[in-house]
């Protein structure tokens, strides 16, 4: 395999597991205060409907990107109502959600656009174009890092950007910040944050709302930054594979990084069967590869690497003691 | 009880003379549902033109899940509609199971197959999309200037892997130098939806030198037609005529005329003959599409030459292998 192939799989890693590594983050976020988020899927598949609907009707991508937002966040304030005021089983909630967003999609694409469930195609206002980062052109003479600058690390849209940014972060709010001391508190011991005075309702709350906030970004990269507007059901997955990865990372955000790096290159992979066959010198089924990624989940979970622990409030509705 | 019995007896009367009344036509939509600017739209497109024509009535459904398969088959052919049309292959298990409760009612399967021996009053109308496949592939070869084109399935099952035997033969037969990329993505019906994935199959497929990406994939396939106008590449459409997506890239469509089969039923009416049918270049039921969009893609030379073709594989001077004969491939590696 010569370098500029590397380089190519390297830069469809970096766009596939942006809304991997976005998604990620918003799971970790809200299981870190103990709410399991199942509905990552349906939150990003609505943000992507709404981003696409909104940048289309208006023409302007940045109001795409707040509408996608705002209906990400307010899923998950029906799943905070439903699970912190409510205390209704996480888990339900969250599937219930993915189902809503399924269909609420789709049935709000036919009446508005008549084109069987899916948004027209955007023009170029309405997406977010690849950036080139400052020096691109003039640092690709230079060996080895010249062109994997160049190639991967620039010309991505910026919501790419701003989804690695969000990794140290994450880290800095999580560890650096009495928000996230108290944030990592309520998924641990709510009774204890209760204890002292800090409403565990409004933390969670606060942790929800921001995986809202990532799930929208997540769902706008999908329509508006790596297509040109929403197909039904266009998440295919990525929910999912994001909670795989949250488990394979053990819940930490560095770690999230890298899992989501990992999931995305073998992604990437996939889509390149005489690589990995010249490489490996034996014919590699697809489908492996893209099953790898829930393979690997399960070895983390059989505790072959590591112990995966979750947060130890996760899942369970805190009932203040009378 | 007995002024139950008297509505009762009434209302079934009443059904009764309706029945006998109507003899409509009815269809049943797939999954995709009316509006899919594909496969439903056409078949709904062929049913309007009927009725336009012909100022007849036709009654239709758009299935929600898969529960409403055989719920719908039966009240159709209960309310005494015939013949009852359907699209999508996977409509043909619930009419088999369907099909003897009602001698009476004609079922047309558009996609699918059910044994004629079984159930004499099932019409299966097949395409050969092998032959349509060819001859876009043919027009890909000719349009590449790198001699490398590339295909984009859908979910990996034999129908798809028909069209890109069928795409890969057209063009080697034209270059048999060329090479031919194939991809599918995925084996879920989840790769139907993936426009993500439809977008780096055909980035990957460009950095390996094609120019022409033919997409047989549902909704993925238009990520692959907008990445393809997106990197000034050529795309190929599927099903319906997709060529005003991305006019000054689409390259053609390959057509496959579900509304001419849904107008051909309706038109014969209850008298439609049963049996399996299968609808090749010679019936128009395959085609390629050229319209305003494409014309100044297309030459005069290569619309020569796929049409000379066209009329060879009609008279059987160019047989185009199909793959879901022998599950084999004489052009392809999958």
């Amino acid at each position: 395999m010569d370098y500029a192939f590397l380089l190519q799989v390297l830069d469809s890693t970096i766009r596939l597991s942006t809304p991997l590594l976005l998604a990620c983050l918003a799971g970790l976020f809200s299981e870190r205060s103990g709410i399991i988020d199942i509905g990552l899927e349906g939150k990003m598949l609505i943000a992507a409907f709404f981003s696409a609907a909104i940048a289309y009707s208006t023409g302007s991508v940045w109001m795409g990107l707040l509408a996608g937002i705002v209906s990400a966040m307010l899923l998950s304030a029906v799943h905070g109502l439903a699970s912190i005021t409510f205390h209704g089983n996480q888990l339900i909630s969250g599937v219930a959600l993915n189902f809503l967003a399924s269909g609420l999609t789709v049935l709000i694409a036919q009446d508005w656009f008549g084109q069987g469930g899916r948004t027209p195609a955007l023009l170029s206002g309405g997406r977010f174009s690849e950036l080139t980062l400052p020096l691109a052109e003039t640092l690709r003479p230079v060996p080895i890092l010249g062109p994997l600058y160049a190639e991967v690390i620039s010309g991505h849209s910026i919501l790419v950007y701003v989804a690695f940014a969000m990794v140290p972060l994450t880290w800095w709010i999580l560890y650096r910040t009495r928000f996230g001391l108290r944030l990592r508190a309520v998924g641990e011991a709510p009774e204890a944050v209760d204890t002292a005075g800090v409403s565990v309702a409004g933390l969670r709350y606060a942790a929800i709302a921001i995986a809202g906030v990532l799930c929208g970004l997540a769902g706008a990269y999908l329509a508006t930054g790596l297509q040109a507007g929403f197909v039904r059901e266009m998440s295919a997955g990525r929910g999912y594979i994001a909670l795989a990865a949250l488990i394979f990372a053990k819940w930490r955000p560095w770690y999230a990084l890298y899992a989501c790096l990992l999931f995305g290159f073998l992604q990437a992979l996939s889509l390149r069967p005489d690589i990995v066959e010249a490489v490996l010198t034996v014919s590699v089924p697809v489908q492996l590869l893209d099953a790898l990624p829930y393979i690997l989940t399960v070895i983390i979970l059989a505790g072959f690497i590591g112990k995966a622990i979750p947060p130890r409030a996760g899942g369970d509705p805190y009932i203040k003691e009378r | 009880m007995t002024f139950m019995t008297k509505i009762l007896g009434s209302a079934a009367a009443v059904a009764l003379s309706a029945g006998a009344a109507l003899a409509d036509p009815a269809l049943i939509y797939d999954l995709g549902g009316k509006f899919d600017k594909s496969f439903n739209e056409a078949a709904f497109n062929g049913a309007t033109r009927w009725a336009e024509e012909t100022g007849g009535s036709f009654r239709d459904i758009e299935l929600q899940s898969e529960a409403q398969r055989e719920q719908a088959l039966r009240r159709f052919a209960e309310a005494g509609f015939n013949p009852v049309v359907t699209t999508g292959f996977s409509m043909s298990s619930p009419i088999a199971s369907v099909a003897a409760d009602y001698p009476d009612t004609k079922f047309v399967t558009i996609d699918g197959f059910v044994d004629p021996a079984e159930h004499p009053n099932v019409l299966s109308i097949l395409f050969s999309e092998h032959e349509g496949s060819y001859l876009v592939g043919m027009m890909a070869a000719m349009a590449s200037e790198t001699d490398t084109v590339s295909f984009v399935g859908g979910m990996d099952i034999p129908l798809i892997r028909k069209f890109a035997c069928g795409y890969a033969q057209g063009v080697k037969a034209v270059n048999p130098d060329a090479t031919v990329i194939a991809n599918m993505t995925g084996t879920t019906p989840a790769a139907w939806n993936d426009p993500v994935k439809g977008s780096e199959l055909a980035k990957a497929q460009i950095s390996q030198g094609s120019d022409v990406i033919f997409a047989a994939a549902g909704g993925t396939g238009l990520g692959v037609l907008q990445t393809a106008a997106d990197e000034g590449k050529m795309a190929i459409g599927v099903d319906s005529n997709q060529n005003y997506l991305h006019p000054g890239s689409m390259l053609t469509s390959m057509l496959k005329r579900v509304d001419v089969a849904v107008y051909d039923s309706m038109t014969a009416g209850a008298d439609l003959e049963t049996g399996v049918k299968v609808l090749g270049l010679a019936d128009e039921g395959v085609g390629y599409a050229l319209d305003e969009h494409n014309e100044s893609l297309v030459g005069a030379e290569m619309k020569a030459a796929v049409d000379e073709a066209r009329q060879k594989i009609i008279d059987g001077e160019i047989m185009v292998h199909d793959y879901s004969a022998d599950d084999s491939c004489p052009a392809l590696d999958f």
